[in-house]
């Protein structure tokens, strides 16, 4: 049996412990923590500052998208209550640009950019305000740029959400299991209570897989390390007009988006 | 001097019977709550927090009562405070431990609270507001009780009480300050994030802590013996009257910096509260009456002859405590949240097990008040003063 397995087993067995007793495992201290980040494997990918680059170009239909949010939901135990639920858990989604640029429209924005759907995760921000504000280190930021979540520590303070101006936060507001269709028995369910959000597939880095998402893109998300001159994701960015989401507000967001000149945002060759 | 509180004529016993029946229900949807989790209150992920954090930030203010009483007493010497000093003293360990309870009611694994200790995080903001929430609560603890004591055996309270009282000054500043950071310190949520977000804090809490205080000192006159002095009411009410005015002023000074400046963030939340934001105005009329409540409040004490009328000041001093309720207790926290980080608008109102939650919470509160006032109104009225 494989060191993550290991790992996978181990936190299994908390979470299915907190779901019974919802008893506190402070006890277990940082190590806990250690233990929900996994051990790296063998060939685990490594970077100084992982970063995305979205190209909603690359997304020819809703079906498209469909799978992205479908591969990274599924693999993830993520609930599925609804979407006009007020409990929604979602990891990544979309919003028209006009909702996820605010302030970047105006009145004369052409309405197929306007409209246009962006997809949207945790920027696993280089200053992130979500793990500034969290008084137990619940949230924390890794050393390769991740911004990270121990749900057996997390007190469900929510301190977080009203933290981050990007609303990738979500809470359980209920026990998540029931909206769970297919369990996916290689990743923990969470417990109610608790906050959580777009982990960057660290578990799936750990063992040299690329994040879900990206995989299943065709290229509309690429996966990289923002400090090494060289990968894709900087000749991208080199490349291309990208932008971030409300960068004015000092996160320093990790997800660029690249702009096309076309003025649509959207298909290459319109 | 606690067993003061277990000999009570049968007004005070019936009071004690159904504050314990109030805790009693609240206690019982807690538990729901507790079983099905915070999906049974009206919180959204859009407004993440509601009535139990407003409730805590506006007692943080209430908590404030004791310095506006401690700072003229024993800093300028005017003794007429003497007598009331320890209601306001009383009524600060009462209000704490409400905040104290709202913060853990609200809480979505409340039993991983000690989290917060075990694992102490300096740059959060909410570590702080622990320290300085347990802290001004053991302060007025120790310095309430001893002088309490002191009192009753009539001789002057020891010597090491005076600094844990001065040290109580800045402390009731902090819990405010820290209170207030909690908001003010996160980018993107424009209603909050001002400078004078401590400042609005400090005012209303000097408004609404000692506007409650008059009105319980003018219940404790009615129902005992004790009576805290007319004029400590009357020094009392001119504070009230300073700080709400105050407190309507830096209002104005945000609501001056969001319009004029023409910033579409900003105005937005100020918006939705006060005409609602693409048709959503749940909020308006809560708002509206704040506003009105908070004039009428002004109005009324402002002019000497008509704060020298008890009855008089005692509507005033209700439309300034609902007033500052409304403003902090629901439009602060709730409006935040308001338009979300996407620019939509998403309401909360909250659901009937939150408001019992809420309201056991507040008989609690009452509870523990009700006791310590019994205490301290028996001693004064064993010593005759
Ligand atoms: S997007 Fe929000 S949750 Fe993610 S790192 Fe940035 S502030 Fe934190
Ligand atoms: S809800 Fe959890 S992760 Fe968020 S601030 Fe509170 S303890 Fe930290």
């Amino acid at each position: 049996m494989s060191m993550e397995r290991r790992n996978f087993l181990k936190l299994a067995g908390i979470s299915a412990l907190l779901g019974i007793g919802g008893a506190s495992v402070a006890g277990l201290g940082r190590k806990g923590a250690e233990a929900s980040q996994m051990e790296p494997g063998p060939n685990a990918l490594t970077a100084k500052r992982w970063g995305f680059v979205v190209d909603m170009s690359k997304f020819r239909t809703q079906a498209d998208i469909d799978r992205v949010v479908h591969a990274c939901h599924s693999i993830h135990n993520v609930p599925d209550f609804g979407k006009d639920s007020p409990h929604e858990v979602k990891w990544i989604w979309t919003d028209a640009y006009e909702h996820v640029f605010p302030g970047n429209e105006d009145e004369y924005t052409p309405h197929t950019l306007k409209e246009m759907p962006f997809l949207v995760f945790c920027n696993h921000c280089a200053k992130p305000a979500c793990v500034r504000v969290c008084p137990t280190k619940a949230t924390f930021k890794r050393k390769d740029g991740i911004v990270m979540m121990d749900m057996h520590r997390c007190i469900g303070c929510r301190f977080c959400m009203a933290a981050c101006p990007f609303g990738a936060r979500s809470f359980n507001f209920r026990d998540p299991r029931p909206g769970i269709r297919e369990p996916s028995p290689e990743f923990p369910t969470r417990t109610k209570g608790v906050v959580e959000k777009c982990t960057a597939c660290y578990e799936r880095l750990a063992v040299g897989k690329m994040p879900a998402c990206a995989e299943q893109s065709n290229g509309g998300i690429v996966f990289g390390d923002l400090e090494d001159p060289h990968s894709e994701v900087r000749k991208l960015i080199a490349s291309h007009y990208t932008i971030r989401r409300k960068p004015e507000l000092g996160t320093m967001p990790s997800i660029y988006y690249i702009i096309r000149s076309n003025g649509t945002g959207g298909a290459e060759h319109a | 001097m606690l067993e003061k509180a277990l000999s009570g004529s049968k007004r005070y016993w019936t009071w004690i019977v159904f504050l314990l029946a109030l805790a009693g229900v609240g206690t019982i949807a807690y538990l729901y709550q507790f079983t099905h989790g915070l999906g049974i209150t009206g919180l959204s992920r859009d407004v993440t927090w509601g009535f139990y954090i407003a409730q805590f930030t506006y007692l943080v203010g209430v908590a404030a009562s004791a310095v506006m009483l401690v700072i003229p007493y024993y800093l300028h010497h005017y003794k007429k405070f003497g007598r009331i000093l320890i209601l306001g003293e009383f009524l600060a360990i009462a209000a704490v431990i409400m905040c104290i309870l709202f913060i853990f009611v609200d809480l979505g694994q409340p039993m991983r609270v000690m989290n917060v200790m075990l694992y102490p995080t300096p740059n959060s903001i909410m570590f702080w507001d622990m320290v300085v929430l347990l802290g001004y609560l053991t302060l007025n603890l120790v310095i309430g009780w001893t002088t309490l004591g002191a009192e009753r055996k009539e001789v002057p309270p020891p010597a090491w009480v005076k600094p844990l009282i001065y040290l109580s000054i800045p402390w009731a500043a902090s819990i405010h300050t820290v209170t207030a950071f909690l908001y003010a310190g996160l980018p993107g949520r424009h209603l909050w994030l001002t400078a004078i977000m401590a400042a609005r804090f400090l005012s209303s809490a000097f408004a609404a802590g000692p506007a409650l205080l008059i009105l319980l000192a003018l219940i404790v006159r009615k129902v005992s013996k004790f009576d805290p002095g007319t004029e400590a009411i009357q020094s009392l009410a001119k504070i009230v009257t300073y700080a709400m005015i105050i407190n309507v002023f830096f209002f104005l000074l945000e609501v001056f910096t969001a319009f004029y400046s023409n910033i579409p963030g900003h105005m937005a939340p100020l918006k939705y509260l006060f005409v609602g934001l693409e048709g959503h105005t749940k909020l308006v009329p809560w708002m509206w009456a704040a506003a009105i409540l908070a004039f009428v409040g002004i109005g009324l004490l402002l002019f000497p002859h008509l704060r020298r009328n008890e009855g008089i000041l005692a509507i005033a001093l209700v439309a300034v405590f609902l007033s500052t309720w409304i403003d902090k207790g629901m439009g602060l926290v709730v409006g935040g949240f308001i338009p979300n980080p996407f620019e939509r608008v998403v309401e909360y109102a909250p659901t009937a097990p939150e408001l019992l939650i809420t309201m056991g919470v507040y008989a609690v509160g009452f509870l523990v008040l009700t006791v310590l006032y019994k205490v301290a109104v028996s001693v004064k009225e064993e010593i005759g003063v």
